[in-house]
């Protein structure tokens, strides 16, 4: 269905996440048709597309948040069934939304730490000893030196700082895939450098890093691969060198579709 | 929120040196200064608030400040103290319980009737209390269910309650008007006193406990390398506490004693406090109520945190009401109704418990209770109306509430809200 598969990067190792023909649709509204998808070990996979493409759609099946209608979901070349947040937490699959889903009222530890505290002795007592050491250790791994303390609200720190918060969380649970909505959006240009830094940090320590972004410029400094969605369909996968951003902007307003909406039968 | 911790400098300890030490004192001060000063007030505000409330009844009636008025004081509180306690867990979540009052009302009349001797039952009075307290778990979890399973706003399903539950007690009571308690037990409750030697023991314990607690904490995060509190600070809150119950032990002394009551109320302070700050249950209250679809993201079952929440607080109100009986010594149709309701949300906002969900504690329960314990205690010395004493708890809480959005707003500005 893809109009211009512009051919993997030669040597590309198998997908850790895959996803075939996968669709989903909210009563009426086909969000997502025969999308295919995938990312591998140290691959930076950038997903673009206009807005309502499905791309937070798309992220939100395959972080268990939406089931998905129709497809597969491969998971280190096995199907998978992704039933709920915690499951996909169990794959080794994390989500940094864009609103990042941190909790203002709790400090640094306990928003990494959240759903997944460690407790300890008969009583279950809240270990925060070690979750305040290994919060601080994971920061530390990311090279995160601005947040002066973890014991700090989330609701002091800056847009950055909270990215960065998110993102350490995500990556502190053996995680093989992290999937980034939007990591820039709402930041400035010396913030949006430490997040790109920290993407490329991730996919040096071979995290599959799937990258949701409207910021063309954001996406060719990064992304290895480069997968267009528009109207809730693949139209084109492309390589970073092979590409120049024209291309890829043609590709997310006129990308070519394999179904019109609006032109399909009625499903019985 | 430890605005009980502030020490009195000692610029001694700030020179330990050696591994991680944290902020000196001196920092430790300057930090509460600083967050006291961006809107952070903790109890400060309530503190003050109680010392202003002692000067002017003492002027006014001699009386207030003595042994038998603060027993007195201590007991005419403890009913809304439990039910404000269980009000805190669900004003974390940003949600209301409108049906405490008349819940509180169902626990002491099932208390009432099941001890009623020559009675259908005529049950000792600790099953009885459990049964009371298993009512008000059910009576909770059902309110829960409505919420989260329907999706009814908790004001609604709880105004529901409000009438419902009333009608419980009306039906319940039915044509015995009123039932006077007869469980020895269940009276003494509010009515009984300990000795002064166990009384004592008791606080000797709860030091003992604390500060060991403290330390072994502070050796814990030591040996992690991590910035622990300086000594002075750790001694300074372990003396506070020593000093705050031996006042209260001694002045309670000198008049009929420490009630039973106290010690309940103690034991339930400590439990919620660490239930709401120790545990996985407790993190996961303020996630939902700080944000909730960012608990859900986390795998947290919100539903399931809602449902707990509003249980506890439906539990600690039918225990509420049995404390209010056994003060009474009597249940009649009348029983959670009045002021009970309003009062004990009042107070856990009063104490600092944001209506907004995801800020406040169980201690603000018991402060917001001894402030509203104390303004109709000392009205009622001064022989004043209903009337004033409505009007004059009302400004209070407007006030509280005022200081609550104040907060809010010095925290916004300065980047912490």
């Amino acid at each position: 269905m893809s109009s211009t598969e512009t051919g993997r990067p030669s040597g590309r190792p198998d997908p850790v996440l895959e996803l075939r023909d996968v669709s989903k649709s909210f009563g009426a509204v086909q969000a997502l048709f025969e999308v295919d998808f995938s990312v591998s070990h140290g691959e930076v996979v950038a997903l673009v597309g206009d807005n309502g493409a499905g791309k937070s759609t798309l992220i939100k099946c395959i972080a268990g948040i939406y089931p998905i209608d129709g497809g597969e979901v491969l998971f280190e070349g096995k199907p998978v069934h992704i039933g709920g947040p915690k499951s996909a937490a169990a794959l080794g699959i994390e989500v940094v939304y864009q609103d990042l889903a941190l909790a203002d009222n709790l400090d640094v530890v306990q928003n990494m730490f959240l759903g997944r505290e460690e407790t300890t002795g008969v009583l279950h007592t809240l270990n925060e000893t070690d979750m305040e050491k290994r919060a601080s250790e994971t920061l530390a791994s990311l090279s995160v030196t601005t947040i002066r303390s973890v014991r700090q609200l989330v609701a002091s720190l800056s847009g950055g700082q909270r990215q960065s918060v998110a993102v350490a969380k995500a990556v502190m649970w053996n995680s093989k895939v992290v999937i980034l909505d939007e990591p820039t959006a709402a930041l400035g240009v010396a913030q949006t450098r430490q997040v790109l830094d920290l993407v490329k940090r991730l996919r040096d320590q071979g995290l599959a890093v799937v990258l949701v972004s409207h910021n063309l410029h954001d996406v060719f400094e990064v992304a290895d691969t480069i997968t267009v969605i528009r109207l809730g369909q693949n139209v084109a996968r492309f390589a970073r060198g092979q590409v120049t951003q024209t291309q890829v902007v043609e590709a997310i307003t006129a990308g070519k579709l394999a179904k019109v909406p609006g032109q399909e039968e009625v499903p019985a | 929120m430890s605005a009980t911790a502030p020490a009195p400098t000692d610029p001694t300890a700030a020179a330990v040196a050696g591994v991680p030490e944290g902020d000196s004192v001196a920092d430790h001060v300057r930090a509460w200064w600083t967050g006291v000063r961006g809107g952070d007030f903790g109890s400060l505000p309530i503190v003050v608030g109680l010392v202003i409330i002692a000067v002017i009844f003492q002027t006014q009636n001699s009386n207030f400040l003595t042994a038998g008025n603060f027993v007195n004081l201590v007991v005419q509180a403890a009913a809304i103290t439990t039910i404000a306690m269980g009000i805190v867990f669900v004003l974390l979540l940003g949600e209301i319980d409108l049906s405490v009052g008349f819940v509180s009302g169902v626990g002491g009349v099932i208390a009432a009737l099941l001890t009623l001797q020559g009675g259908a039952w005529e049950w000792a009075g600790f099953p009885a209390i459990v049964v009371a307290l298993l009512a008000g778990l059910a009576i909770g979890t059902l309110h829960g269910l409505l919420i989260t399973k329907l999706g009814i706003p908790s004001f609604v399903v709880t105004l529901a309650g409000l009438l419902a539950w009333n009608g419980a007690v009306l039906l319940l009571i039915g044509s015995r008007g009123t039932v006077v308690i007869q469980s020895k037990l269940i009276v003494n409750l509010a009515n009984g006193f300990i000795s002064e030697g166990v009384a004592w023991l008791l606080l000797v314990a709860c030091v003992v406990i604390y500060a060991g607690g403290l330390l072994w904490q502070r050796m814990q995060r030591r040996k992690a390398d991590l910035p622990s509190d300086p000594p002075a600070v750790l001694a300074a809150r372990v003396a506070l506490i020593a000093i705050i119950g031996a006042v209260v032990i001694y002045v309670m002394n000198k008049d009929r004693g420490v009630p039973y009551i106290l010690i309940v109320l103690a034991v339930l302070y400590i439990a919620w406090t660490h239930v709401l700050t120790r545990t996985t249950f407790g993190r996961h209250v303020y996630a939902v109520g700080g944000n909730k679809e960012a608990a859900r993201r986390a795998g947290i079952n919100v539903d399931r945190i809602y449902i707990a929440c509003f249980a506890i607080c439906s539990m600690m109100a039918t225990f509420g009401g049995v404390v209010l009986a056994s003060r009474l010594s009597s249940v009649d149709t009348g029983a959670g109704g009045g002021t009970i309701l309003l009062y004990s949300i009042a107070a856990a906002v009063i104490g600092g418990t944001s209506l907004f969900g995801g800020r406040g504690n169980i201690k603000s329960a018991v402060l917001g209770a001894l402030v509203i314990a104390s303004i109709d205690n000392g009205l009622g010395l001064l022989g004043l109306s209903s009337g004033t004493k409505f009007v004059i708890t009302g400004l209070v809480l407007l006030a509280a509430v005022t200081v609550d959005s104040l907060s809010r707003r010095g925290l916004e500005s300065s980047g912490r809200g």
